[in-house]
């Protein structure tokens, strides 16, 4: 029994795979007709649609950020027999995103469950904003060491980091206007985004108004309503479902020594969080950076998403200026194909789970910006936060 | 017109239920930096915490340290994220590492013009901005330039 449980048998590689995604329609901030639990259930029942299952074949829920949305109470509003797990990842923001496929493939590998959705859903309208600071007369704890400072949102505490980095490496701003224009770029292909027809161009960038430096409008992402979700089942079992078969290649979630210091004290600050976890990221999935044919990277700001494609080894940090040009960015000509569906700026801020679902239509031939016979497609979750996360999927011929 | 940095109507800050960071807010009213010390190695943290993540001590306390830095990092804010906000304009904000407290790290503004160029790396003294009449009565520390 011993060599059962070597290093080299403790992975998710090639175990798990993705069998249904679906999506409501995206909403800006406020504008969903339906309470935020009708619309993870629409999500959901979507995703089970698309794989071909009837939601009553779930037997697990994994999520991230608190969400709301219980699962007990999915299992009763669905009707499921067997609830066999729910799962939920801490930490805020979109950095378990890609850690919730994880949980989720961990309990399928293990036994512990056999069909797995994992999900997100956000109604700000009904539940309140993220971009706005609380409106109260006193404030205690961590932030009563920020707010009175007017120090109160997440582009106020990445700023502040994105900042450091740019001012260790020399970057220009120019580097972030080629992330905002690769995902406003791919959301003009894609109808399901809240962007579409909107598109941007450099003038609009450059003459925008800065929310805090070094962001500008288009720097930030967007504040919407919906909810997505994807259907996981055991590499076995994939085969039989409509879609060919999306697998996981890896999954990694965690943080650097001390990450979460308070009052902005991490060691290593001008960071975004994945300079421990990528490199467990590809010893997991078995490839490196130049294998990776497409790349959904998170945009809360897109200083994060410099900072995560530096410290994924695509482009070293003293050479910003020269990587980050908008043309490597596009699909599907690019060497880097980006946030082809428009990512969190563009095609709706679902805390990121659209960019997975993004990343596994690439996979299955049916992004609407889709890259040439893409092979390996990898998602980076919630730069900045911690924990962060990330994932690979890979097709067929990648096992 | 007060001497205040930024517009009043922020929330206040108050010291911590638990009493993590109290004596810290106490040292501030009389002008004073008091920042977490662990008694067992001697070294700052910062924010305060129940046990030193250094050596594990529970022994923990307060100590002054000479309220002095140079800025680590620095944004200027733009869009108002608070009605308090809304006449404000442009402010700064500074984070401060703070060389005679093993470079710990505090978060306050940066005192002068907002539109200022603002270099990483520049000295900085603390600024105490007393709130005395306020309710609750506190105080803030802002950074200023040193000449």
């Amino acid at each position: 029994m011993t060599d059962i449980k070597t290093t080299s048998a403790r992975t998710l590689r090639g175990q798990v795979a993705v069998v249904g995604v679906g999506e409501t329609e995206y909403y800006k901030r406020g504008e969903a007709p339906d309470p935020e639990f009708k619309l993870a259930l629409e999500a959901i029942v979507t995703a089970c649609e698309n794989a071909g299952i009837s939601p009553t074949e779930i037997d697990g829920f994994t999520s991230y950020s608190n969400d709301r949305s219980d699962a007990s109470r999915l299992a009763a509003a669905l009707g499921i027999d067997d609830l066999r797990l729910a799962n939920m990842q801490w930490g805020g923001g979109g950095g378990g995103g890609s850690a919730a496929i994880a949980n989720a493939s961990a309990a399928i590998a293990t036994g512990g469950a056999e069909c797995v959705v994992v999900f997100r859903a956000l109604a700000q309208g009904q539940f309140g904003r993220f971009g706005q600071g609380p409106q109260r007369n006193t404030i205690s704890g961590e932030n009563a060491h920020t707010i009175p400072y007017g120090l109160m949102t997440p582009a106020q505490m990445f700023a502040m980091k994105v900042q450091r980095f740019m001012h260790d490496h020399g970057v220009e701003q120019a580097a972030l206007r080629a992330i905002s224009m690769a995902s406003y770029h791919h959301a003009q292909h894609n109808p399901r985004a809240v962007m579409y027809g909107r598109p941007l161009t450099e003038e609009i960038y450059d003459e925008s108004r800065w929310i805090v430096e070094p962001f500008h409008l288009y720097d930030c992402c967007q504040e919407n309503d919906g909810a997505a979700a994807m259907i996981l089942v055991s590499a076995e079992r994939a085969k039989d479902f409509p879609h060919p078969p999306c697998y996981l290649l890896s999954a990694v979630s965690g943080s650097h020594h001390r990450a979460g210091a308070p009052v902005h004290n991490a060691p290593d600050y001008a960071t975004s969080t994945f300079k421990t976890v990528a490199p467990r990221l590809y010893r997991m999935g078995g490839v490196e950076a130049s294998d990776v044919d497409v790349l959904q990277s998170y945009e809360n700001f897109t200083g994060g998403v410099m900072m995560s494609i530096v410290e994924h080894g695509f482009c070293h940090p003293d050479e910003v200026n020269e990587f980050f040009v908008n043309d490597r960015f596009l699909s599907p000509s690019g060497d880097l194909p980006l946030n082809t569906s428009g990512g969190n700026l563009a095609e709706c801020y679902m805390h990121g789970l659209g960019l997975n679902i993004e990343a596994v239509r690439q996979i299955w031939g049916e992004s609407t910006s889709q890259v040439n016979d893409a092979e390996v497609s990898m998602v980076i979750s919630g730069p900045m936060v911690t924990p962060v996360s990330a994932c690979i999927f890979g097709a067929e011929s990648t096992i | 017109m007060n001497d205040y940095y930024l517009n009043q109507g922020l929330p206040k800050p108050v010291a911590s239920p638990d009493g993590l960071d109290g004596p810290f807010w106490e040292a501030a009213q009389q002008g004073i930096l008091k920042l977490q010390k662990c008694r067992g190695c001697g070294k700052f943290q910062w924010g305060p915490e129940w046990i030193c993540h250094r050596c594990h001590s529970f022994d923990l306390g307060f100590s002054e340290v000479d309220a002095s830095g140079r800025i680590y990092s620095y944004e200027r804010v733009w869009h108002p994220v608070h009605p308090a906000l809304k006449e404000q304009g442009a402010y700064l904000v500074v984070l401060v590492e703070l060389p005679h407290a093993d470079q710990v790290r505090m978060v306050g503004n940066l005192i002068g013009d907002a539109e200022q160029d603002v270099l990483i790396g520049s000295d900085v003294k603390a600024v105490y901005e007393h709130h005395p009449d306020d309710d609750p009565s506190h105080t803030l520390i802002n950074w200023a330039l040193t000449q």
